[in-house]
């Protein structure tokens, strides 16, 4: 019934959009003076609320970077908390301008829902964490081990193909909720646990004893997580997209939160054309030409951000892997500004 | 011949009756099995073997149950810390029991959401507000129950919604809905909800009862068509449908939606429950109402409602208490009530250790139980007192 509810939403939705689609999202956004930014109700690491009540994480200082590059204030985000079933229809009805939500990047989702996805800020996807005592070192070690896994989930469809693929034995073991799992996985009632990669650095800090468990290096499914906008405004599009450049970019010209104003004077060219002392590229995207200048001012490069929220500086210490730039083996890569 | 003189008896009677006696003879000590703490025990909780065998289970669950309760929610538990750290099991802490430092610390968000850290105070002098009109309506020697109605009913909504809301003309910025969160948003939905359901509760019991087609047909559907369906579809209507098909400028606010939804919702449960009340009545009350020449507002107002009422106050206070926890679904529609702002903040890894997740549960029941407890104790008291008149 929900399902259907949902389905008829979206197709409701998308007739909407195409008359939504001439529409201004960055005159409505300046006119309104925040940004309505789609968020999670609470994920470890991408969107959680503070003791102060402020929102946090990496998804959440996306959506505050792109706020600066139009506002020059991180500040000026409103935070919209969606679960999974109403976060399409909030972006096609207008209740937010782009939605940071942990998405994955699928073809359907790209082509049926009337969405453009940015960049992959994120590149997620399954991993394994298992008890250092096993002395496995790698996911292909674990045949004939038992692997706590949610039902229904399509963790459990990969788990089961990546065993088969390996000409592994698999024993898994499944349970409703993602609570149940990860404390028989505690209690001992198997010998791996298996979800995303960022969930297991997360659930790993809520064992009896953290440091008992490693995370194992594979990572056996591809999730690309990343902003997505309404179809139809490509000049919001392309700002999403850019400032997601931007925050690369600048980490690769080494540009960061703390040296950014002495980066002005900087005579490298590519340095010049990212902070907006030369050429006029805000403006192409009605902007200000220091709209990169602004988010790293206010939000640092893509390695602090991601350092901050969910890496070394947070309790998560997810490693870069992936999410490394192109140039030290992983797989964010920016095209030129020019 | 001498007469033995037998105990007790005074002299100066001798002649008349030596048989009678004259004082009581002391009384004889009950059997030691009547007294004391052994008859007690005996009459109370040993009175049979089936009685006897559930007075040793419930001990001997007690035993098992209560010292590791007390353990962990007291004797191992943390009070202090700021982060993760404090909870977890280290070399010298083997046994960690509840985390009441993340409590502690997140506090202030479970009771006042995302509201601006500079208007806080707007939130405690609601809950200050609050509690005086709960306790002067409420409390039944209290004076003055004519500008208590017009305290609870006309100013404290008018006051409560300028303050949390803001009226920026009386210096006191706007603050947007989407701030609103935690104990203070439960609070807000249930007092709103149980406010309006009962009036429109009773306005829609007495229209199914009556005899206008059109009103009647009125409120069947509706009551039906409400309790048809799940409280969250109806939430998620609000949420999800209605902004399709309403413009951007004309639409609610997404906190007001669920406000109206729970409202209505309540409502419907509430008209069946006054119209048991209405039903439970003999015919005798109406027809002695109507003999007496009382019109039909006269007959409801002085003769019919406050009966029917009487006899379903514990009803009302059921579906009362269902409403108060049912506020916890509005986290369908992404508003952050007292539960999911626990919730939310468990996941957090700066919190998290093992026992993190359970004590913010732990917080969440003592302060549900809490409420829901004192409705129900304070439902009873009336209930005694009302009972007065039928037992004369």
């Amino acid at each position: 019934m929900k399902k259907l509810l949902v389905t008829a939403a979206l197709a409701a939705a998308t007739a909407f959009a195409a008359s939504a689609a001439s529409a201004q999202t960055l005159n409505a956004v300046k006119q309104k003076g925040q940004l309505a930014c789609g968020s999670n109700t609470g994920l470890a690491g991408f969107g959680q609320p503070d003791a102060q009540g402020n929102w946090t994480g990496f998804d959440v200082e996306y959506c505050r970077a792109v706020a600066a590059a139009i506002f020059n204030d991180p500040t000026k985000v409103k935070f919209v908390p969606l679960s999974a079933k109403d976060r399409f229809t909030a972006l096609q009805s207008g209740e937010i301008d782009l939605l940071v939500r942990n998405t994955t990047w699928t073809l359907s989702r790209d082509t049926s829902l009337g969405l453009e996805f940015g960049p992959v800020s994120f590149y997620d996807g399954q991993g394994f964490m298992v008890r250092k005592s096993l002395k496995v070192a790698s996911a292909k070690e674990l045949s004939g081990a038992s692997v706590c896994v949610q039902q229904g989930t399509t963790t459990e469809l990969n788990l089961a193909d990546f065993f088969r693929a390996n000409k592994l034995q698999l024993k898994s073991v499944t349970f409703a909720t993602s609570d149940e799992t990860i404390k028989a996985y505690d209690a001992g009632r198997c010998d791996a646990f298996t979800t995303d990669a960022s969930g297991l650095y997360a659930e790993r800090l809520r064992l009896a004893n953290a440091n008992d468990h490693i995370v194992l290096p594979e990572i056996i499914s591809k999730e690309p997580l990343g902003p997505s906008v309404r179809h139809g405004d490509n000049q919001w599009w392309d700002i999403v997209k850019w400032t997601h450049y931007a925050l690369i970019t600048a980490e690769e010209l080494g540009v960061t939160k703390a040296n950014v104003d002495e980066m002005l004077k900087s005579e490298n060219p590519d340095v010049k054309r990212l902070l907006g002392t030369e050429g006029k590229f805000g403006e192409a995207m009605g902007l200000t030409n220091d709209w990169a200048y602004r988010v790293v001012k206010h939000m640092g490069n893509y390695g602090e951000m991601f350092e901050r929220t969910v890496g070394q500086g947070s309790q998560l210490k997810i490693s870069r892997g992936l999410n490394d730039l192109w140039s030290k083996g992983g797989l964010q890569y920016a095209p030129p500004i020019r | 011949m001498t007469v033995t003189e037998p105990p007790g008896v005074a002299p100066g009677n001798r002649g008349n009756a030596d048989f009678v006696r004259s004082a009581m003879a002391p009384a004889a000590k009950p059997p030691s099995s009547e007294v004391g703490a052994i008859a007690w025990l005996r009459h109370n909780l040993f009175t049979g073997p089936l009685n006897t065998l559930l007075t040793i289970g419930l001990v001997l669950l007690g035993y098992w149950t209560i010292p590791p309760l007390v353990d962990y929610l007291f004797i191992d538990a943390v009070w202090t810390g700021s982060d993760r750290e404090a909870c977890i099991y280290t070399a010298e802490r083997t046994k960690v029991g509840a985390c009441w430092a993340f409590v502690v610390d997140r506090a202030a968000f479970f009771t006042y959401g995302f509201y601006p850290l500079a208007e806080r105070w707007r939130i405690d002098v609601f809950f200050v507000l609050l509690v005086i009109g709960i306790v002067w309506l409420l409390h039944l020697r209290a004076p003055r129950k004519d500008l208590a109605a017009i305290y609870g009913f006309v100013f404290l909504p008018v006051a409560s919604f300028l303050l949390l809301s803001g009226t920026p003309s009386l210096g006191l910025p706007t603050v947007p809905t989407n701030l609103w969160g935690g104990m203070m948003v439960s609070v807000v939905v249930s007092a709103v909800g149980i406010v309006v359901s009962l009036p429109l509760g009773i306005l829609l019991a007495l229209g199914r009862r009556s005899n206008m087609p059109a009103a009647k047909l009125f409120c069947v559907i509706f009551i039906e068509f409400v309790r048809g369906v799940p409280l969250i579809t109806v939430l998620f209507m609000a949420s999800v449908m209605l902004p399709l098909f309403v413009p951007d400028y004309m639409q609610p606010d997404k906190l007001l939606r669920a406000l109206v939804g729970i409202a209505l919702f309540a409502s419907a449960y509430m008209a069946e429950v006054v119209r048991a009340g209405l039903q439970a009545l003999p015919k005798g009350q109406y027809e002695g109402a109507m003999s007496l020449g009382l019109g039909w507002g006269q007959m409801m107002r002085l003769i019919i409602l406050p009966q029917a009422l009487k006899i379903t106050i514990p009803n009302i206070v059921n579906t009362y208490i269902g409403l108060f926890k049912d506020t916890t679904l509005v986290v369908i529609v992404g508003i952050f009530d007292f539960l999911k702002a626990i919730e939310a903040s468990r996941i957090d890894p700066t919190w998290a250790a093992p026992t993190v997740s359970t004590t913010g549960y732990i917080y969440a029941s003592i302060f549900y139980f809490f409420c829901c407890y004192a409705m129900s104790a304070y439902a009873r008291s009336v209930e005694r007192r009302l009972a007065v008149a039928d037992k004369r």
